[in-house]
């Protein structure tokens, strides 16, 4: 027989079995084995479980903080020229035709006074010899838009009923328009010209948590911008929506604003921000680096057990070597004994890796959320590992020359 | 057929030992060669190349004409699996593994069906007379025993050439008689046989001797050689030469 004619008749259960009997050979290395594959594996899925249910935790926050408010505009469709344009305008009364309906906590109309924006200044002496300053915008309210937006004074009062009532001159400064006009107190009761007529400044407004461009206005009573600023078309109705009820909500607004014509009116919840998505994708980073981290000292655990196995059975590598074995199955036998040491680690690490989430998460009384994937991936990976990690010690083996069967 | 061309082989460590030095030698198919010589002498040396567990630090090792240096790793390995079985000095069995198992290693690569190898694993057993034993460890076993289950290991895939180094070292008078004869048998069968003893009696059953000193070979008896079948340089008496020396020369 040549050399060329030699069969190398590979049977893959033959070597599945001897790489089963190599792993079962040695209980407390194969335990060892497991604990480093399994502590590998499950830290990744404790990582990345509690990385989901973490934001799963924050988006259910966001959503409910978001889903307490509501902006109901006129649907927009484009015209024969392109633009948009608004299909219907919102009653002048809406207010009061949305807050009887349940789930309607507090409601108020908003509407930025459109171009030409009349002039804002203060009382102050104007210097002509200085560029007029800029002057922020000017928008109309409701006595209600405190409930409505979620906003928060930082001083004075808001406009209520009464003033509404005797179209009277009183204006909410929005923070950074405080600022940019020099408005710091209240005390000296100042008061800001807008157009012709002067307006007593009577709170400032710190915060909301929808309509942000607030902060930047001059926020008067609506009745009094119709009747002094030509006011018109009221822009948006928003809404204090009560917790759950946004979906009602958004059913019954509609008719309540159009019986006739429902579709004309959109109900849209307002938009979070950038926020959420961005504390999102720094908690996965983290959470990832910290599960390769996990891994590879797993991986390196693998590795120095099946190194082990390696080391103590370099006289029978060499008796097989001498045998006939051929390098590549003495390589394939080690690689499929930490493959199987992988994925059995694997799957018990999966199973731990759960079980710890699912206690986290009931201890901090969240919902635990974990893709079945996850888990899959993770038994899948416990594989790999393994067989990356018998990849270095497997050709240490393949290199034993049969001539040290003979050595011992 | 194996030839041995000026093979010499040295081993590098704290001082260089020239454990071989070169050695002419021709095996023809069916020969049945003894080994002799004294402790340290490069017995095994020789054997663990002829069975291409080693390779030669200078000189030729042709087998069937091929220059095994220019093998692969992969062909040399082949001609182990199939063409060639070694009992080692020791014995080299697994002592976690059974018999059969032990046996079975033989096999494993042969590119057999499972049910095919166990038959003829079975098979070696049994020619060595240990069918009973099969699934015994082999710590269980008595020495004779063992020293029977690495030979039914080296025969049971039916190689050409039986290399066996001491192969009754650690027997028994009855014992070594019943591999002697198992030799007899197999060598009557066809099977090229070299053994290592340091046995005269052992040494007597082979019909071809030669003698290990210091790293060099010479013939001690030759029943053939009449007819050409050896070689070595120093017996020029010996006409019909397959093999000359062309380089190489004894250091
Ligand atoms: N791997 C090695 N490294 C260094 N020296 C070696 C090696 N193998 C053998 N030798 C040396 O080569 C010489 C021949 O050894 P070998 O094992 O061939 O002797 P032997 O004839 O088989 O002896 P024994 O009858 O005792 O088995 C000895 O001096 C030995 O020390
Ligand atoms: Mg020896």
């Amino acid at each position: 027989m040549t050399a060329g004619r030699i069969r190398m008749g590979l049977l893959l259960g033959d070597l599945i079995g001897q790489a089963l009997d190599g792993v079962g050979g040695k209980p407390v290395r194969l335990l060892i084995g497991l604990l480093g594959a399994a502590v590998g594996i499950g830290a990744l899925v404790v990582t990345v479980g509690l990385g989901q249910t973490a934001t799963g935790q924050l988006s259910s926050r966001f959503d409910s903080a978001a889903a307490l408010h509501a902006e109901v505009a006129p649907t927009t469709a484009s015209g024969s020229d392109g633009k948009e344009r608004a299909q219907a305008t919102l009653p002048v009364d809406s207010v009061s035709r949305v807050t009887s309906l349940a789930g309607v906590q507090a409601a108020a109309l908003v509407t930025t006074l459109p171009d030409p924006a009349p002039s804002v200044r203060t009382a102050d002496i104007h210097d002509p010899s200085q560029p007029p300053p800029a002057s922020p915008p000017v928008m109309a309210a409701d006595a209600d838009l405190l409930g409505a937006t979620g906003g928060v004074l930082g001083a004075g009062r808001f406009f209520d009923a009464g003033h509404e009532a005797r179209h009277d001159r009183v204006a909410v400064l929005g923070a950074k328009a405080a600022a940019e006009l020099g408005v710091g107190s209240l005390q000296s009761r100042p008061s800001v010209f807008i157009g012709d007529h002067a307006y007593t400044v009577i709170g400032i407004l710190d915060s909301v948590t929808v309509q942000r461009p607030l902060l930047e206005a001059v926020i008067v009573p609506s009745t009094t911008a119709r009747r002094d600023l030509g006011l018109r078309m009221p822009d948006t109705l928003v809404l204090q929506v009560a917790p759950g009820a946004s979906a009602i909500v958004a059913r019954q607004v509609p008719i309540a604003l159009d019986s006739g014509d429902p579709g004309s009116f959109t109900v849209a919840a307002p938009p979070s921000g950038g926020l959420e998505g961005a504390v999102r994708h720094d908690l996965d980073l983290v959470f990832f680096a910290v599960a390769l981290i996990i891994l590879a000292a797993g991986a390196l655990g693998v590795a120095n057990v099946t190194m082990l196995s390696v080391t103590e059975r370099r006289a029978e590598i060499g008796l097989r070597r001498a045998l006939g074995t051929p390098r590549s199955l003495v390589a394939a036998q080690f690689v499929i004994e930490s493959l199987i040491v992988g994925i059995i680690g694997g799957v018990i690490g999966a199973a731990a890796g759960v079980l710890v989430v699912v206690a986290v998460s009931s201890a901090q009384a969240w919902t635990p959320v974990l893709d079945v994937g996850v888990v899959v991936a993770a038994v899948g990976a416990g594989g790999v590992l393994g067989m990356l990690a018998g990849g270095f010690p497997a050709l240490r083996a393949a290199r034993v020359e049969p001539i040290e069967a003979l050595r011992s | 057929m194996i030839e041995l061309e000026s093979v010499g082989r040295r081993f590098e460590g704290a001082g260089s030992v020239a454990a071989l030095q070169g050695v002419d030698l021709v095996i023809r198919d069916g020969d049945y060669l003894a080994v002799t010589g004294p402790s340290g002498a490069g017995k095994s040396t020789m054997l663990n190349i002829l069975g291409l567990l080693d390779r030669p630090s200078e000189g030729r090792y042709l087998f069937d004409g091929i220059d095994t240096d220019r093998l692969g790793e992969r062909e040399r390995t082949g001609l182990r699996g199939t063409a060639i079985g070694f009992v080692f000095q020791s014995f080299h069995l697994l002592a976690e593994r059974t018999v059969l198992d032990n046996v079975l290693l033989a096999f494993l690569y042969g590119g057999l069906p499972r049910r095919e190898r166990l038959d003829r694993a079975h098979d070696a057993l049994a020619r060595v007379g240990l069918s009973k034993r099969a699934s015994f460890l082999p710590p269980t076993l008595s020495g004779g025993e063992r020293q029977r289950v690495a030979i039914a290991r080296a025969v049971g895939t039916a190689p050409r050439v039986l290399l066996a180094d001491e192969p009754t070292g650690n027997l028994d008078e009855g014992n070594s008689r019943a591999v002697l004869d198992l030799f007899d048998e197999f060598n009557a069968a066809g099977q090229t046989i070299v053994t290592i003893t340091h046995d005269p009696a052992v040494a007597a059953r082979a019909r071809r001797r030669v003698r290990v000193r210091e790293g060099r070979l010479t013939v001690v008896a030759d029943a053939q050689a009449s007819k050409g079948l050896a070689l070595h340089p120093g017996l020029p008496v010996i006409p019909a030469a397959p093999v000359v020396a062309d380089e190489g020369t004894p250091a």
